[in-house]
């Protein structure tokens, strides 16, 4: 089991290098092959040659792109020290470069855009998981009859429609409309009851999309957990048909749900955009869509490595939970 | 104990009782259809960072026998016991790990693909499960006439007549050629799979579990089959069993395997009315006989526990956990298979006494 | 099932009291497909007392299975939701009748009164609990104990049913287990409320010969402990052969045959009955001759064959004369005979016409 937690943090590294690596690599050599300079788009259109040459030197935008990139990773771990035009700007560790648009350093605006992002996740998963995983369980019991195919229509027009039309709808009618709340989005720490009203309608558009799916999986699952043999024992046992769903039947429809879930979380820090756009949200989804209008290279890089990172790590997570979970997968 | 571990029982032993009546073990003479020398497979494990091999399942380990033409050897043995590994290295769906295979005198443990296709023509075999052994998208017809279009030979008159021919031959409605799988019923499926194995006149034929995935009725409906087109086609048949009524029933000379290993070898009489591993003996008086009367007088040995795992079998004798018998020298030492009496190979530091399978001794 | 004197079949309605401790009446258990309706089992009785064993015997697909699942009251099992299984007939057990009370009844009575072992027990565990809670469950469910009470009696059944080391491997999971240590367990679970009735369906068919033998020997010990009547369902006549006492031939959802153990295997009075004897290879005597198969293969139960649903495969079935056997369906009629009480057949043909077939066509094949 040790062997297997090294094997697998050693697999996380070496995928964050080389995602690193790739993104690193498309962001800052394609667009020299293109003709457009890095060191041009961070000074802006009207720069006189000079000042590009030293923003390059500074930025050591003309070493090889190994080298770059070896300056990208150490700065990560050890902070960075920007040379030129006779001054030094040091970027303290964790340092992801200074944004082309605004010349702050990357990471604190990456921080400071975590906590909506992470706050939509974790509150549309609450809903989804209770809602999906709720009606999934009633379909699969009460397969066939009226609230099994309503259940299922309305799952499946919440995989099929797309999230920016469940969110304008939802804006239509809430926001506008009835003008039930505000959905501007403001910290918790000011303002509780106000992060609460700007984040409800988020958290409903994106845990219908997500219900949706896991309705259909606990479906799935449980329907086929109610055929196993054991679940036939546990009846055969005399348990009440509440333990015999509640515990017997639960515990083996959870599981994959738990795997899905990890991986569904993880993926979301970094592909909330469209629910983060629609509804304005400051989240790092946002942050990644301003920064691509703006060819904002290293805040792009800086939200790819972000994304990557809570994608591995989630299903590195899921891995050592399933041993938890299985007893089977924890001894062999 | 006598002299070496010798696959072929040519020169037994002079001190063992001479055996008249057993007609396959007194004619060594004849050249075996198949050789298997000192067969060995071992499945490595693999453990830890660097993925190291730590040790290895031991589910074929040292095994000879031979098969002479026309006659039918069974193998019976437990789960875990090696035989279908053996089966599939015979038919060389495995690669062995060591030791020797020959057909017809010639080596093939080592053959590739390549070299093993024209070989195929003369080795067929036959699956347990005919549920999963047929492809559901393929009819009948094309199932059965797989074989034609793999080795490139038309029969005479043409794939579909010789296909209508074989499915006459077992059983089946020729009529029934264009009928998918799930058409038939289990007993008609593995009719559809010994089709196919013959399709090429094969010489041997393997048959793992070839009845056990039947209900009784239809079990013997193919067991008869079996029966019929060895004395037709004169086929050899290597029939891998757990059952040993079954094996009983088909064979003639019949192999007992426990943990990779065989550990009694002879003719169907005098394994079933002799036997002299004291496992086989067990393994006879364990199984249930249909007759309520013999209940009472029966003895049965009860072997205690279970098989050991082929990953660290036992030293010395593998069965020695679980033997009645064992002293101290089936600890350290492995007992090597050795014919006690003609035709009669036991792997035992005490095997039972030597006697007259049925009648008394002549 | 009884020995009693009377023919065993189409009693009318008598008062409970006086009744056999099983005893099952024109059970039929019907699953609506879109195929149409499965007649899994279609008129199936049979009486049962404490201390006895009934074997019942038939291929796949002739409703042995089922009918002991509906005793349970588990034939809906893995149909969940479905179109409902319909059953009809009347289960007394111990004078009360399971298929009138109430389902929470009946509840109750599973697993403390009546209690059952399966195939696979693998499959039949649930691979995330140990052995231990799963046999501890069993106990609690129909105990008012705390979870240390009932853990000391796992470990006590566990240690009666020859698991090595009982209190340490009470905490191991199902797939630790090797094969013969888990139906081991399984009986243990069963029998962790010292049912009066247990049914154990295809007990020992997933495991190896050796621990088949240990396992029923197990069983043997255990029913004269606990006096208990068993129920044991299988296509192996070896199997029944051990155990039994009495036998019940099925087939197509009916039973064709059913009597004392040594009167359906001396003289057996089916022609199914001969053709599942003449099908078996023995290990107990050589054969010369070729098995002797049953032509054909089961019916569907979907559509079973009019009259005697055996006749399309029966190689005797014009001996009644024109046609009958496949117009009108055989009663179970009493044998006669001094050793023949409670043996019962569903065959047109006349008792001399079955006793000449067996005694000089048959027998001297076997």
């Amino acid at each position: 089991m040790f062997a297997y937690i090294v094997r697998r943090l050693f697999a996380v590294i070496v995928m964050l290098l080389v995602v690193t690596l790739v993104t690193f690599f498309i962001f800052f050599t394609i667009p020299k092959l293109t003709g457009a300079d890095p060191a041009a788009m961070y000074v802006g259109k009207q720069a006189d040659p000079e000042t590009i040459e030293g923003i390059r030197q500074k930025l050591g935008l003309s070493d090889p792109v190994l080298v770059q990139f070896w300056h990208f990773v150490s700065g990560i771990f050890a902070g960075r020290d920007y040379t030129g035009g006779g001054t030094v700007d040091h970027c303290p560790a964790p340092c992801f470069g200074y944004s082309f648009r605004t010349e702050q350093a990357v990471w604190p605006i990456l921080t400071d855009r975590l906590p909506p992002t992470l706050a939509l996740a974790g509150g549309a998963c609450v809903i989804w998981l209770l809602l999906g995983v709720t009606a999934g369980v009633v379909s699969a019991l009460k397969r066939g009859t009226k609230i099994d195919r309503g259940a299922m229509m309305t799952a499946l027009a919440g995989v099929s429609l797309p999230i920016y039309f469940t969110a304008l709808l939802l804006l239509a009618l809430f926001k506008y409309k009835l003008g039930w709340t505000s959905s501007e989005y403001v910290d918790f720490a000011d303002d509780p009851a106000g992060w609460f009203g700007g984040l409800i309608l988020p958290w409903v558009a994106l845990a219908f999309l997500y219900a949706a799916m896991y309705a259909r999986l606990t479906r799935a699952t449980m329907m086929e957990v109610l055929g196993e043999d054991y679940i036939r024992t546990a009846r055969a046992k005399g348990l009440t048909e509440r333990m015999v769903i509640g515990k017997h039947a639960m515990r083996s429809t959870m599981t994959p749900i738990a795997t899905i879930l990890g991986m569904d979380l993880g993926a979301l820090v970094g592909s909330a955009i469209l629910t983060e756009s629609a509804f304005n949200l400051p989240g790092l989804g946002q942050a990644a869509v301003t920064a691509i209008n703006n060819r904002d290279l290293p805040i792009i890089l800086g939200v790819v490595l972000i994304a990557a990172t809570a994608v591995v790590v989630a299903n590195l997570v899921v891995d050592l939970l399933y041993a938890v979970i299985d007893p089977r997968v924890r001894l062999s | 104990m006598p002299e070496d571990n010798e696959a072929v029982p040519v020169g037994a032993p002079e001190k063992t009782i001479p055996l008249g009546e057993e007609a396959p073990s007194a004619t060594p003479e004849v050249r075996p259809l198949l050789r298997v020398e000192g067969l060995v497979k071992h499945f490595p494990i693999t453990k830890g960072l660097l993925r190291r091999q730590v040790g290895a399942v031991h589910a074929v380990d040292d095994i000879s026998f031979d098969v002479r033409p026309g006659e039918t050897l069974g193998v019976v043995g437990e789960s875990g016991c090696g035989k279908s590994t053996m089966g599939r290295l015979v038919t060389r769906l495995l690669e062995p790990t060591g030791g020797t295979i020959e057909f017809e005198g010639r080596d093939i443990s080592h053959l590739g693909v390549g070299g093993m296709r024209p070989m195929r023509r003369d080795i067929q075999m036959i699956f347990q499960d005919p549920y999963s052994s047929l492809n559901p998208r393929h009819t009948v017809g094309t199932i059965v006439g797989a074989p034609f279009r793999l080795q490139g030979i038309t029969p005479d008159g043409g794939v579909k007549k010789e296909v209508q021919r074989l499915l006459g031959l077992v059983g089946l409605n020729p009529e029934h050629y264009n009928r998918y799988p799930h058409e038939f019923s289990g007993g008609q499926r593995q009719r559809i799979g010994i089709a196919r194995a013959l399709a090429l006149k094969p010489k041997l034929v393997i048959a793992d579990e070839p009845v056990s995935a039947l209900d009784v009725s239809i079990q013997a409906q193919v067991v008869n089959l079996l029966d019929d087109l060895q004395d037709e086609l004169g086929l050899t048949y290597v029939i891998i069993a757990h059952d040993l009524s079954v094996i009983r029933h088909v064979s003639d000379r019949i192999a007992v395997m426990y943990l990779g290993k065989i550990v009694e070898l002879t003719d169907r009489r005098s394994l079933y009315g002799a036997p002299m591993h004291p496992y086989t003996k067990a393994l006879l008086s364990a199984v249930p006989v249909p007759d309520p009367r013999r209940r009472a007088q029966r003895e049965r040995i009860l072997l205690k526990g279970d098989v050991p795992s082929p990953i660290s079998p036992p030293s010395g004798c593998r069965f020695h956990t679980r033997c009645w018998k064992a002293t101290e020298v089936c600890r350290t030492d492995e007992p090597v298979l050795t014919a006690l009496r003609t035709g009669h190979q036991v792997a035992c530091h005490h095997p039972e006494p030597v006697e007259s399978p049925g009648e008394a001794a002549a | 099932m009884t020995t009693t004197p009377e023919p065993a079949v189409d009693m009318a309605k008598e008062p409970p009291g006086g009744r056999a401790y099983l005893d099952v009446r024109d059970l039929r258990i019907h699953f609506p497909t879109d195929d149409g309706v499965v007649k899994s089992v279609d008129g199936l009785s049979f009486k049962l007392e404490k201390g006895r064993t009934l074997g019942i015997v038939g291929e796949s697909g002739s409703g042995k299975s089922v009918s002991s699942l509906g005793i349970m009251g588990l034939h809906t099992v893995g149909q969940y939701g479905r179109r409902k299984a319909r059953i009809s007939g009347e289960i007394w057990l111990d004078g009360k009748e399971l298929l009138t009370a109430d389902p929470d009844e009946v509840r109750r009575l599973r697993g403390r009164e009546m209690a059952m072992i399966f195939q696979d027990p693998l499959s039949a565990m649930h691979p995330y609990f140990t052995i231990g809670a799963q046999i501890a469950e069993a106990y609690r469910i129909h105990h008012d104990t705390d979870k240390k009470t009932a853990r000391k009696r796992a470990v006590e059944l566990l240690d009666r049913v020859g698991i090595p080391q009982p209190d340490r491997r009470v905490d191991d999971y199902p797939h630790q287990f090797s094969g013969g240590m888990r139906q081991r367990a399984m009986i243990a679970m069963a029998l962790v409320n010292n049912p009066a009735l247990l049914i154990a369906d295809e007990p020992t068919t997933a495991l190896d010969v050796t621990v088949q033998a240990q396992i029923l020997d197990l069983i043997r010990d255990l029913q004269k402990e606990f006096g208990s009547a068993v129920v044991i369902i299988t296509h192996d006549l070896g199997v029944v052969a051990e155990l039994a006492d009495d036998i019940l031939v099925m087939y197509g959802g009916r039973c064709v045959e059913r009597g004392p153990a040594e009167q359906v295997f001396y003289e057996p009075q089916h022609p199914y009955t001969w053709g599942l004897l003449g099908s078996m290879p023995r290990i107990d005597r050589d054969q010369t001759e070729r098995l002797i198969p049953v032509k054909g293969s089961p019916p569907s139960l979907i559509n079973v064959p009019p009259g005697c649903a055996f006749s399309p495969r029966c190689p005797y079935a014009d001996v009644p004369g024109e046609g009958i056997t496949r117009t009108e369906r055989p009663e179970l009629r009493p044998v006669a005979g001094e050793k023949s009480r409670g043996h019962v057949a569903a065959c047109h043909m006349t008792q001399e016409d079955r006793t000449r077939i067996w005694t000089e066509e048959i027998a001297p094949k076997l």
